[in-house]
């Protein structure tokens, strides 16, 4: 069950994982920025309110799961993990770097409390439904299993193998997030390959749809709390974000999908994030 | 198996591979409520089906969505349970292929492939239903365990076998309509461990999967003609039986692999290294697809032609018997 935590309390986790995403790409020397700021305020809600995770036992199995399906934003989720008590904070100053459990892209091998290793696109959904299946097998029927996809990975495939069969088996312990950022490697989603009513093919697909700005914590607190509430479908979040969110130069902008900052555009960023 | 249980079910010799593995399947479900099954419209033709018909509510089916199945296996692995997974050997190494490696292998899940249908024995179903790259796709994945059994006694030992496998496990079997090799299950069946079929001094034919009983009849052939084969029914392709290879290598000196798969890639590349690393020579030869694809036909039509019928692997040993080898006269200090 969700804990009580306040909106501002929220804020608060989200400004402190923007500031851990920066300190981390600034470590690892570049990183995935772009999509692990638009994503932060969902992660940090997840974290810090609704998932049920113990960091002393983090593998019980009445646990809630999450799957971070856009996994070259473990940029932002490892420092979650810290935040969180799973991982110390010194792993960040490590990511990236030569044998380091906390790379690019997550493994679930090597990070504690973390469910599954992600990094190829259209991976997330499946597994999730398949733990979802699982649990509600085991008699289970309290944990969810919440999916984070990014938008351009809506292209895949096997994400809507995975919607249909989520759908079919009535997965109602199943919520999958798509960070609506708009961008994608080569440019817009819209232009390289449209995914567009986004919200309506789930909807088409017989998920239960919420929308909301991803990037409002208020907003996003509210979608969760529905999520978290309904029942007989699996739901679908379409959270529309800025990619970059909270760093000027980064909001909106294609080539800040990933990058690295000089020692000037690091500051710029910290005090962008600190005036938010 | 647990104590006390039999495996009356089933006939190795009116049923199919494919039907004893969801036969045994079912059983072993009787005992272990760990075991679920996953399949993407195939339970029928895998037989995974007379699982689910024993227990409805532990069998997923994904509709004809391969990622889907094998994503979904690795997420029910997740949970502590322990899935199989069954397509035809085709969809599984490819379709669904970055699944098993990623989502499966690379997590270590203990999520059982059982894909039917491999080599040529979906003869007229022609090229997109014949798998011969199935062997060197699985066995470059880490972590994976990959076994062939010759016929449905050892599918049956195999699919109990591979509950105490800790990780993900790789089975391949035909469409069925083999005969049977073994005469019942009174028989060792050791994952890892090569099975001498019979003993020879002249030549070793390594095999595994469907032309293991071919081997093991051109051997009796031939010993009628005065020539003595070894037969090593390398049941387990990984990891692979070095040390039943180098045996071989050294006690007959030539070596011929017999493969329902390319020649590039399977059981006989995997013995040529075990044989290049040591450092020994030997006569070679590999008798499977020569890196083509097959054509229509009824698998054992397409058997002979590719010689994996008996008449053909034993001209392929008298050929290598007239190969040269090059003499060592430490040779025999060297075992």
């Amino acid at each position: 069950m969700p804990r009580n935590v306040t909106v501002d309390e929220l804020k608060a986790k989200a400004k402190e994982l923007r500031l851990n995403i920066i300190k981390t790409a600034n470590y690892a020397g570049s990183g995935h920025v772009g999509g692990s700021l638009s994503a932060a305020d969902f992660i940090a809600a997840l974290y810090f309110k609704y998932l049920n995770v113990d960091k002393d036992n983090p593998d019980m199995f009445e646990r809630d799961r999450f799957i971070l399906s856009k996994g070259h934003c473990a940029l932002a989720y490892v420092p979650a993990l810290a935040m969180a008590g799973f991982v110390p904070m010194e792993s960040l100053e490590h990511f990236n770097h030569y044998e380091s459990a906390y790379g690019m892209h997550p493994d679930s091998r090597k990070i504690r409390g973390c469910d599954a290793s992600t990094g190829s696109l259209g991976h997330g959904l499946p597994m999730g439904v398949g733990m979802a299946l699982g649990l509600r097998y085991q008699g289970n029927t309290t944990s969810k299993v919440v999916v984070l996809m990014g938008d351009g990975e809506q292209n895949e495939g096997s994400v809507w193998e995975a919607a249909m069969a989520g759908a079919h088996y009535k997965l109602q312990n199943l919520i999958a997030i798509v960070d609506r950022n708009k961008l994608m490697i080569d440019g817009p989603t819209e232009q390289v390959m449209g995914i567009d009513p986004i919200d309506k093919k789930y909807e088409a697909f017989g998920w239960h749809v919420i929308v909301c700005n991803g990037n409002d914590m208020q907003d996003v607190d509210r979608a969760l709390s529905e999520a978290w509430a309904h029942e007989g479908k699996p739901v679908a979040i379409i959270s529309n974000t800025e990619k970059g969110y909270g760093v000027k130069r980064f909001q909106g902008k294609v080539p800040w999908h990933y990058g690295s900052m000089n020692s000037d555009l690091y500051k710029e960023a910290i005090a962008d994030i600190e005036s938010l | 198996m647990a104590e006390g249980t039999t495996w009356t079910t089933y006939d190795a010799n009116k049923m199919t591979s494919k039907e004893i593995y969801g036969k045994v399947l079912a059983e072993l479900g009787e005992t272990n409520d760990k075991i679920v099954g996953v399949t993407a419209d195939l339970a029928k033709s895998t037989n995974i089906g007379n699982f689910g018909d024993r227990f409805p509510e532990r069998l997923f089916n994904v509709g004809i969505a391969e990622q889907n199945l094998f994503g979904v296996a690795a997420g029910l692995a997740k949970t502590g349970l322990i899935p199989f997974a069954s397509t035809f050997a085709i969809f599984a190494c490819m379709r669904g292929g970055e699944q098993i490696r990623t989502d499966i292998a690379y997590q270590n899940l203990p999520v059982k492939v059982i894909a039917t249908h491999g080599g040529l024995s979906f003869g007229p179903a022609g090229t997109t239903h014949h798998c011969i790259e199935d062997y060197a796709i699985m066995r470059a994945i880490p972590n994976m365990t990959v076994v062939i059994p010759a016929d449905g006694f050892e599918t049956a030992k195999a699919v109990r076998a591979c509950i105490n496998v800790d990780g993900p496990f790789y089975m391949r079997v035909g469409r069925g309509f083999e005969p049977p090799m073994h005469d019942n299950e009174d028989f060792d069946f050791e994952i890892g461990k090569a099975m001498m079929l019979k003993d020879g001094s002249d030549i070793t034919v390594i095999t595994c999967g469907i032309p293991t009983l071919q081997a093991r009849e051109a051997a009796r052939d031939l010993e009628a003609e005065g020539i003595s084969v070894r037969v090593l029914n390398m049941h387990t392709l990984k990891p692979i039986d070095k040390e039943a290879i180098m045996k071989a290598v050294v006690e007959t000196r030539r070596i011929l692999t017999v493969e329902e798969h390319n020649i590039v890639g399977g059981l006989g590349d995997a013995v040529a290294a075990v044989i290049a690393e040591s450092g020994k020579g030997c006569a070679f030869t590999k008798l499977g697809i020569p890196d083509e694809y097959g054509v229509i036909g009824y698998p054992e039509d397409l058997y002979a032609r590719y010689k994996l019928d008996s008449t053909g692997i034993a001209e392929t040993v008298k050929e290598l018997l007239g190969k040269e080898i090059e003499a060592d006269e430490d040779w025999d200090d060297e075992d």
